[in-house]
């Protein structure tokens, strides 16, 4: 049975060594670990796998041409469902999608579709050049892509590949979206992962203008009515940052993840040569429990801070990855659980001195079935510390709906669209974090991609 | 890329440029500003639209050398590139969207400093071409530090020049140059000060004695300009807002200076390291 070979362990940092820089954890499987991982697989007739990826990767398919060695033959089965193989095999949250539905899982250990699919991307993106677009079936039509986030990304090429003229729209400097800003080095490579999946994006024919912010710069209704653009995507995510509310937020050294995050990631404020600079202080506490509160505690840490992570509710509800919460524990981040500050304490310089918080526990289960933290009364007492992170999470930028006639929103501030990115205006699609909130990477690409074939049909029949 | 056009030094430390960028010039309007990454590791300096010609797609930038970042856009040259150029960022001035009836009886006097100057000039010709009444405070150290005199003299109705030295124009400052203005029966309506936080404070404390209400435009740290970190907070009518998309400009009697001020200060160690690995 192939069960008995154990699950092929991934070779990674060590911790102490990885706790001072800022490269990548994990360094993925070589050719003999993926192959013998591969051979695990016991290539389901229903495969649970498939059912549990958001773009229906043909998972005992692509595993298969592993086992063979034949990795330039997975690659091509997983381009038919996903644009950025190499980013999502890093940083889907695989045990509660593809891996946590896996057969295997429910004896033992389910393969490592995840660590697999990276292997076949970092392995062929070195040999194989990006294939041409096909070529243009449809007079070459434009589209304006608003975005550069994995949805934005994934819908600019799945329209160049039918043959449309695409140009994407990014606010920022450098394409990417979270991918580039939030998301840190020792997670997803900038230079070598990232770039080369936004070059192959490129390669398709796609166009990519930065420093436009749509909504001021120029706006939906001028590239429609001036530019010539025919259907507009929007893929904004949701980069507003959240606070607290508590007295205290605004103390110097109270920062956003993101303003932390982007200071060091889009400005490479860890780098020497670069001008921008990060305050992370000898002590930072991060409030939150997602990704974001895992990202910004580690690169903390990275640059010097004793960390520690303060999250109201217990490790079960944590909702970052398992293996970022596995990872950040060893590189010896503390976690403060069943906790929630109140109040950011100051100097009298006006400088963050400590955090007061409360202990929490859980309360009765409500209609959603999940146990909400409730305060412990007279239960206060003081973190000191020099830095606060506020990682609760984000919510969508209102500029493009506040700039767009007919566009409507949601009642939770997203651009109001249907399954397939049909918003309320004609020709305007949308998707990802952008109007779901935020959520994941594979979503967001996967809603790019619904998009790009709901444009198609609109074109065509316009 | 965007191209440096022309290249001034006005005083030692303040350079203008022209820029250009037409998508930017065609969307501008006057409050606004836009964002500069001198090179490739730059940091994003947000700095006011002093200027913009539609037709010639450029914009002018006027920037004081403060720090290592304002230090390599000062350096560039005529001919050369920036990497970026993002805007125009922020809200416009509230004036620009009311109509000519309500501005038609309105008495506007601006209170500018130091480099606050460059910025006031946009507001000030965009009310003058419209036939509302301007004058316009320029308040600088000493005589030789001015800047912007001959086009904002162009753009409004009375200039009055004030040096903390006496060495030009009233000797004092601006505000108290406000004061005597009122005191000899000029009648505002709205006041804009723009310039150092603390000048743009006690100009708020004068407005307020005077019963003029008042607008400041708030250069707070920044790091997107488009409200996705929260840098640029600052606390306006007990509220926390983000200067780069609720304002820049906020009325001046809800701002709380002093937390702005030292918000300002933040990263002043970090500064300093910076520009010790320049080397300056
Ligand atoms: C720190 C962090 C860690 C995360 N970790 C994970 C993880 O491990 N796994 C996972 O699956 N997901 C993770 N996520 C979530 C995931 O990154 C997002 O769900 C995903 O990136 C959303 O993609 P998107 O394309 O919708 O938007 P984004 O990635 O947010 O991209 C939107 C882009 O649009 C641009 N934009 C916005 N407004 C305008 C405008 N008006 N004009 C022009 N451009 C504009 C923005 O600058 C941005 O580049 C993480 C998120 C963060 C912040
Ligand atoms: C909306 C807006 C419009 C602006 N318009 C202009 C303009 O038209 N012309 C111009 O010269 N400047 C303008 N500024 C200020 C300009 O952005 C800063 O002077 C610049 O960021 C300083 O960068 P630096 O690296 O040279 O200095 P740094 O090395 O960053 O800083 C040196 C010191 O200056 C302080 N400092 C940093 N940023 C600011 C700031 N925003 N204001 C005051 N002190 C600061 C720091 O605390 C530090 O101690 C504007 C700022 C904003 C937010
Ligand atoms: S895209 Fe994500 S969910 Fe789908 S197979 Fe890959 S890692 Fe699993
Ligand atoms: S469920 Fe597991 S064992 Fe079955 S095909 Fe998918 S990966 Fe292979
Ligand atoms: S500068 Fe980032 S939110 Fe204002």
């Amino acid at each position: 049975m192939a069960e008995r070979i154990p699950r092929v362990p991934v070779r990674e940092q060590d911790p102490k060594v990885r706790a001072h820089n800022f490269e990548e954890v994990c360094y993925g499987y070589n050719l003999e670990e993926a192959t013998t991982e591969a051979t695990r697989c016991l290539h389901c007739k229903n495969p649970r796998c498939v059912a549990s990826c958001p773009v229906g990767i043909k998972i005992p398919e692509f595993i298969a041409k592993v086992k063979e060695g034949d990795i330039a033959g997975a690659a091509a089965i997983i381009a038919e469902d996903s644009s950025l193989p190499a980013v999502c095999g890093r940083v889907c949250p695989q045990e509660s999608q593809c891996e946590g539905s896996c057969i295997l899982g429910v004896k033992g250990e389910p393969i490592a579709i995840g660590k697999l699919e990276r292997f076949v991307a970092d392995h062929t993106a070195a040999s194989e050049p990006a294939k041409a677009a096909g070529k243009a079936t449809c007079g070459g039509k434009k589209v304006a892509v608003i975005g550069s986030g994995p949805a934005g990304l994934a819908c600019a090429s799945d329209l160049a590949k039918a043959g449309y003229d695409v140009t994407i729209f990014e606010a920022l400097h450098k394409a990417g979206g979270v991918l580039e800003y939030g998301i840190p080095e020792f997670r997803l490579p900038k230079d070598t992962v990232l770039k080369r999946e936004i070059q192959a994006v490129k390669d398709l024919g796609v166009k990519i203008e930065t420093d436009v912010i749509i909504g001021r710069t120029v706006t939906i209704d001028s590239l429609i009515d001036e530019e010539g653009y025919e259907a507009v995507f929007v893929g904004t995510g949701a980069g507003l940052p959240k606070f607290m509310g508590i007295p205290g937020e605004n103390l110097n050294g109270v920062f956003s993840a993101n303003e932390f995050l982007t200071r060091n990631n889009l400005m490479k404020a860890f780098r020497e040569d670069y001008l921008t600079p990060i305050h992370a202080g000898k002590k930072c506490c991060v409030v939150g429990g997602g990704n974001v509160a895992m990202d910004a505690a580690r690169t903390a840490l990275r640059l010097g801070a004793d960390t520690t992570i303060i999250y109201r509710r217990t490790e079960v509800e944590l909702p970052a990855r398992k293996e970022e919460v596995h990872h950040a524990k060893e590189e010896g981040i503390e976690f403060n659980m069943l906790t929630n500050p109140v109040e950011i304490l100051g100097d009298e310089k006006g400088w963050v001195r400590a955090v007061r918080c409360i202990r929490m526990e859980l309360g009765e289960p409500d209609e959603s079935g999940r146990r909400s933290p409730v305060p412990v009364p007279c239960s206060e007492f003081e973190i000191p510390t020099e830095t606060v992170i506020m990682a609760l999470g984000t919510a969508p930028n209102p500029l493009i709906v506040n700039t767009t006639s007919g566009l409507e929103a949601t009642r939770r501030g997203g651009i109001s669209a249907d399954g397939e990115g049909r918003t309320t205006r004609e020709g305007i699609f949308a998707g990802g974090d952008a109007v779901t909130g935020a959520a994941t990477v594979i979503l967001a690409m996967g809603a790019g991609r619904k998009a790009a074939k709901a444009i198609d049909e609109y074109l065509k029949t316009k | 890329m965007f191209k440096i056009i022309t290249r001034e030094m006005l005083t030692p430390n303040i350079c203008k440029m022209v820029v250009e960028a037409p998508r930017i010039a065609k969307a501008a309007l006057p409050g606004q500003f836009l964002i500069v990454r001198s090179d490739e590791k730059g940091e994003r300096i947000p700095l006011t639209i002093s200027d913009y010609d539609r037709e010639a797609g450029t914009v002018t930038i006027v920037t004081q050398l403060i720090g290592a970042s304002s230090a390599a856009i000062i350096a560039k040259e005529e001919g050369e590139f920036f990497s970026d150029v993002v805007g125009p960022l922020g809200n416009p001035s509230a004036f620009v969207h009311e109509s000519e009836e309500e501005l038609k009886c309105r008495r506007y006097i601006f209170i500018a400093g130091g480099v606050g100057t460059a910025p006031v000039y946009p507001q000030a010709k965009w009310l003058h071409d419209r036939g509302v009444a301007v004058d316009v405070i320029i308040g600088a150290r000493n005589k030789d530090l001015f800047i912007y005199t001959d086009e904002i003299g162009s753009a409004c109705d009375n200039l009055y020049l004030c040096t903390d030295d006496g060495s030009a124009g009233f000797h004092g400052v601006g505000t108290a140059c406000l004061e005597k203005l009122v005191a000899e029966g000029k009648q505002y309506t709205h006041a804009v000060a723009i310039g150092p936080m603390i000048m743009m404070k006690f100009a708020t404390l004068t407005c307020k004695k005077l019963g003029i209400p008042e607008d400041v435009s708030l250069n707070m740290l920044m790091v997107d300009g488009t409200g996705m970190c929260g840098a640029c907070r600052v606390t306006v009518a007990g509220k926390t807002r983000f200067a780069c998309v609720d304002g820049p400009e906020f009325n001046g009697y809800d701002v709380d200076f002093d937390e702005a001020m030292r918000r300002l200060g933040q990263y002043k160690s970090e500064e300093e390291e910076a520009m010790n690995k320049i080397g300056r």
